[in-house]
C-alpha cells in the first residue's frame, strides 16, 4: 500500500475525466426553479445561487485543475531545470546575472503581476483559453525557487569524481550534461514538480476565490471555494450546508496525497 | 401597492418601531465598512464620511427620508424668488453651535464663502459654484439671510439639505457643530464616538432636550460577516444594505426585525461601446449603435428572473434610470422590457442577421459574440452576468464575461475605450435628475455609451440633450417632470443603457431601538437620530 496516495490521485483524475457521463447536468445549465437547493437524487451535491448543479461543477471544475496544475508545474520544472543547469554550467557573470533575475522574480508580488497580466489579455477570450493561459503564466513565474535548487544540484555534481573524469576524457559539455548531469538531477526535477503541483493548485484556487482565473460559466476550485465566502455563512451553523464544503475537501485531500506521494518519493530516492 | 407605499408603510407601521415611553440615555451601535476620510464638512468624499457629517453638522433645510420631502431645519421657512435665482431663509432664533457659540446670518455667509473657496475640494462645493459669475449672500437681518445665484439652479432648496453650516466665531472653527451629536473620541482604524450635543436646538412636543441617545459609537468594519455576527450577539444595534440570503436568515430570528423597505435608488445595468474611436471590430459597432439590435438584447435578457434569482425576490425589473423608490420623478407610465427571446429574434432577423445551428450570425457573416467587462469580487454582478449569459445564448448569442479589477475596469471604460459590453450598477444618492445631468448629457464624461460628445451623435441624444437643459432650467416642477419624463421614455426606446433590476433596500434592527422610520434613502436608519430611543432597560451604557 505504499503507492496509495498515487492510487488515490489516479482514481480522482479518473473520475474527473468521467464526467460528461457521471453528471449528465453539466456544469453551466441554470435549472432557476431550483435555486441553491440541498442534496436530491438529481443533484448530488444540490444546486448553487443560479441553479446549476454542484455536483457536477466539482467534477469539471476538478478535472481542470487537475489537469492543468501539472501541465504548469511540468512548464516551471523544464525553466528550472534548463536556467538551473545553465547558471551552474555557465561562467561567474553569467551565473550571478541569473541568480539576480531569480531574486527579483522571487521578490516579485505574483499576485499583482498575474493581475496585470491578466488585465492585459484580451477581453474576448475564451473561458477554456483564459484558464490554460493562468496555468501558463502560474507555470512560467514559479521557476525560480526551483532553479536555485537545480543549480546548487548540478554544482555539487560538478564536483563528482565522474565529472572530472568525463572532462579528463575530453567528453564535450552538452554530452556531460545529458549523459551525466541529467540522469542524477532527475530526482531533484521530480521532487521540485511534486512541490509545485499544490502550490498551482492552491494559486489558482486564490485568484479564482478573487473572481480572476476561469471566467463564468466554466468552474474552477478557486471559483467553487467563492461560495463558502458568503454573508449567510455567518448566520448559520457551519455543517448546515455541508455540499458547500465538498471543493476544500477535495482540495485539501488533493494537496494532503501530492504531499504524501512526494514525501515517498523522497523517502525512496 | 407600489414599492414606495409599502416602503412606507413598513417605514412607520411594525409595532416594534414605533414609540412607547420614551426613555433617554444608551450607547447607539452600529460599524460602517470604512473609516470616515475627513471630518471637515465640506470636504466629505466618501459615505462614512458623510454618515459622521450628517450626524454632527447641522444644514438650513433638512430632506425628510420617508416623504422625500424638504423640511425646516435651522431655517424655519424659506422662500425662492426672481424666476429661481434667489433664495432667501429666514432663520430660527437663539441656537448655539455644540461649543455655545451663536448662530445667525453671519455664520450661512461665512459657510457659503467658504464654499466659494476654489482651493476648497469638495463634492458639496463643486455643486454650489456656478460655472459663470459668482454666488452673492446677503444678510437682510441678523436672522434673515439671501443667496442669490447666477444661474437658475433646479430643486434649489434641496442643495442646502446637504449643505452644513459653519461657524463664523467659534475657536474651534469647523469642528463646533450645529446637529444632535458631537464627536467626543476618534481612535484610527477602529471606531469613532459620538456624544451628544448638549446645546441642540431641538426639543420635543412635550419640551424635552433631544437627542434622546446618550452616544453614537461607530465601529469600522468591513467584513460585513463579522458585523453580522455581532448584531446577533447584540453588539450592534442595527445592519443596513444587507444581501438578500443574509435578510433572509435574518428575518427568520425572532430576535431581531429585518425590514424590506422596496426599491432603492440603486441600479444594475449594461451598456454598449458606442464611442467611435472604440478599439472593437467595425461590424461590432454596428450592431452595438443599431437601436433594434440593442432592443432585441434587452427583451432576450428575463429580468424576473434575476429579480427572483439573484435578489431572492429582493428586487423589482428596472425601467429606467429612475427607480420606484423616487416617488416624484419615476416614470409610472413606462414599464419593464418584456421577455420575449423570440419576439428578440424575429426583431434581429428583419435587420438581416440569421440563425446556423445554434449560432447568430449577421448579415456579414460574422458569428454574434461579444464581451462583457464587470468588476471582479463582486457577487453579485458576477451572477447577473452569468444570466444574461444563459439567457442570450437562447438567440445564439454566445456572450463571455470577463471580470476583472476595478481600475482596469475604469481605465477601459473610460479612458481607452476598449471594451464591447459593461455591467455595473450605479448607485444614486440624489432624488433630482439634475444630478443625472453628467449621464444624459452627451457632452458628459458619464454618458456611458458615447462619452464627452462634440455634437450629439444621433438626433435622440439631441433631444435629450434639449429636455434635460430644459428641466434643468424650469421652475415649475411638474414641467421639470414632463421635460424628465419625455428623456426617460427616450431612454426606454432606444435603450443605450439596458437596465436590469432595482434592488431593495434591506436592513435589520435590534426591537430595542425605538422611533426607527428606516427609508430607502440614505443614512436608511438614522436619518431621524434625534429621535431614536432604547426601549426601557435597553439602554446600553455609554463607555
Amino acid at each position: 500500500m505504499k503507492r496509495l496516495p498515487e492510487i488515490l490521485l489516479a482514481v480522482l483524475v479518473l473520475v474527473m475525466l468521467c464526467a460528461p457521463w457521471l453528471a449528465p447536468n453539466g456544469y453551466e445549465k441554470q435549472s432557476r426553479d431550483f435555486i441553491a437547493v440541498g442534496p436530491t437524487k438529481d443533484f448530488l451535491l444540490g444546486t448553487d445561487a443560479l441553479g446549476r448543479d454542484r455536483f457536477a461543477r466539482l467534477l469539471f471544475g476538478s478535472r481542470l485543475s487537475l489537469l492543468l496544475a501539472p501541465a504548469a508545474a511540468a512548464v516551471s520544472v523544464f525553466l528550472a531545470a534548463v536556467i538551473g543547469a545553465l547558471a551552474a554550467f555557465s561562467g561567474k557573470r553569467l551565473e550571478s546575472a541569473i541568480i539576480f533575475f531569480s531574486d527579483v522574480a522571487l521578490s516579485l508580488p505574483w499576485l499583482f503581476l498575474l493581475l496585470t497580466i491578466r488585465g492585459a489579455m484580451p477581453l474576448d477570450i475564451r473561458p477554456e483559453v483564459s484558464i490554460v493561459i493562468t496555468f501558463l503564466v502560474l507555470g512560467l513565474l514559479g521557476w525560480a525557487g526551483p532553479a536555485r535548487i537545480v543549480r546548487a544540484g548540478v554544482r555539487l555534481i560538478l564536483k563528482s569524481d565522474y565529472i572530472f573524469q568525463a572532462k579528463a576524457m575530453g567528453i564535450a559539455p552538452s554530452r556531460t550534461f545529458f549523459r551525466y548531469i541529467l540522469p542524477n538531477i532527475k530526482p531533484l526535477l521530480i521532487a521540485q514538480f511534486w512541490i509545485s503541483l499544490p502550490v498551482f493548485i492552491l494559486s489558482e484556487a486564490n485568484l479564482g476565490a478573487l473572481g480572476l482565473s476561469v471566467s463564468e460559466p466554466m468552474p474552477s476550485w478557486g471559483n467553487l471555494l467563492k461560495e463558502l465566502e458568503s454573508q449567510t455563512s455567518a448566520l448559520e451553523h457551519p455543517l448546515a450546508n455541508w455540499q458547500l464544503l465538498a471543493p476544500i475537501v477535495l482540495l485539501v485531500a488533493v494537496v494532503s496525497l501530492l504531499q504524501l506521494s512526494q514525501q515517498r518519493l523522497k523517502g525512496s530516492s | 401597492m407600489t414599492p414606495f407605499l409599502l416602503a412606507f408603510f413598513l417605514a412607520a407601521s411594525p409595532a416594534e418601531l414605533t414609540p412607547g415611553k420614551i426613555q433617554t440615555g444608551g450607547e447607539l451601535r452600529f460599524a460602517v465598512p470604512s473609516e470616515p476620510k475627513a471630518l471637515h464638512p465640506l470636504q466629505v468624499t466618501d459615505e462614512s464620511s458623510e454618515l459622521v457629517r450628517y450626524l454632527i453638522s447641522g444644514s438650513l433645510v433638512r430632506l425628510n427620508r420617508v416623504t422625500q420631502k424638504i423640511e425646516p431645519e435651522l431655517a424655519e421657512s424659506w422662500k425662492v424668488t426672481d424666476s429661481g435665482l434667489q433664495i432667501t431663509f429666514q432663520l430660527r432664533k437663539g441656537l448655539k453651535f455644540s461649543d455655545g457659540a451663536p448662530f445667525d446670518a453671519a455664520d450661512v455667509i461665512f459657510t457659503i464663502n467658504k464654499l466659494m473657496d476654489k482651493s476648497l475640494v469638495s463634492p458639496i462645493a463643486e455643486s454650489f459654484r456656478p460655472a459663470v459669475g459668482s454666488v452673492i449672500t446677503k444678510a437682510i437681518g441678523p436672522n434673515v439671510v439671501s443667496v442669490r445665484f447666477p444661474v437658475y439652479v433646479a430643486g434649489m432648496e434641496r442643495l442646502f439639505s446637504g449643505l452644513s453650516i459653519l461657524s463664523s466665531r467659534s475657536p474651534l472653527k469647523e469642528a463646533a457643530g450645529l446637529g444632535p451629536f458631537m464627536v467626543a473620541e476618534s481612535k484610527a482604524g477602529a471606531h469613532i464616538r459620538l456624544a451628544k450635543n448638549p446645546n441642540y436646538w431641538r426639543k420635543d412636543a412635550s419640551g424635552r432636550q433631544m437627542p434622546y441617545l446618550d452616544a453614537i459609537r461607530i465601529e469600522f468594519l468591513k467584513n460585513r460577516d463579522i458585523e453580522l455576527l455581532r448584531f446577533q450577539k447584540g453588539e450592534f444595534d442595527f445592519v443596513s444594505n444587507i444581501e438578500p440570503e443574509a435578510y433572509e436568515k435574518l428575518k427568520a430570528n425572532p430576535t431581531v426585525t429585518a425590514l424590506d423597505l422596496g426599491a432603492s435608488l440603486d441600479t444594475q445595468q449594461i451598456w454598449f461601446n458606442q464611442t467611435p474611436a472604440a478599439p472593437i471590430g467595425a461590424h461590432k459597432k454596428e450592431w452595438f449603435t443599431s437601436q433594434s439590435f440593442r432592443l432585441a438584447i434587452s427583451e432576450t435578457i428575463n429580468r424576473k428572473d434575476m429579480a427572483r434569482v439573484v435578489y431572492h425576490g429582493y428586487g423589482v425589473p428596472a425601467v429606467g434610470p429612475v427607480s420606484p423608490g423616487n416617488s416624484f420623478w419615476y416614470a409610472s407610465k413606462l414599464k419593464p422590457a418584456e421577455f420575449q427571446p423570440q419576439a428578440a429574434l424575429a426583431r434581429l432577423q428583419k435587420d438581416g442577421f440569421k440563425m446556423f445551428g445554434d449560432q447568430l450570425k449577421d448579415k456579414q457573416g460574422n458569428a454574434v459574440e461579444f464581451t462583457i467587462v464587470t468588476n471582479a469580487g463582486n457577487k453579485v454582478r458576477e451572477r447577473l452576468a452569468a444570466m444574461i449569459q444563459a439567457d442570450l445564448r437562447q438567440i445564439g448569442i454566445k456572450v463571455t464575461v470577463a471580470a476583472m479589477d476595478f481600475p482596469s475596469l475604469i481605465e477601459r471604460i473610460m479612458r481607452t475605450f476598449n471594451y464591447e459590453a459593461c455591467l455595473l450598477g450605479l448607485v444614486n444618492l440624489d432624488l433630482d435628475p439634475s444630478s443625472q445631468s453628467n449621464v444624459w448629457l452627451s457632452s458628459g464624461s458619464s454618458h456611458a455609451w458615447n462619452p464627452n460628445q462634440k455634437t450629439p451623435a444621433s438626433p435622440w441624444e439631441a433631444e435629450i440633450d434639449k429636455l434635460m437643459r430644459q428641466q434643468g432650467s424650469e421652475v415649475d416642477p411638474n414641467k421639470r417632470k414632463a421635460s424628465f419624463d419625455r428623456v426617460q421614455e427616450i431612454a426606454a426606446q432606444q435603450t443605450p443603457i439596458i437596465y436590469l433590476i432595482n434592488k431593495h433596500t434591506l436592513v435589520a434592527t435590534s426591537p430595542k431601538l425605538k422611533n426607527l422610520k428606516p427609508a430607502i434613502l440614505s443614512p436608511h436608519m438614522v436619518w431621524n437620530i434625534e429621535e431614536l430611543y432604547f426601549a426601557e432597560g435597553a439602554q446600553r451604557a455609554a463607555k
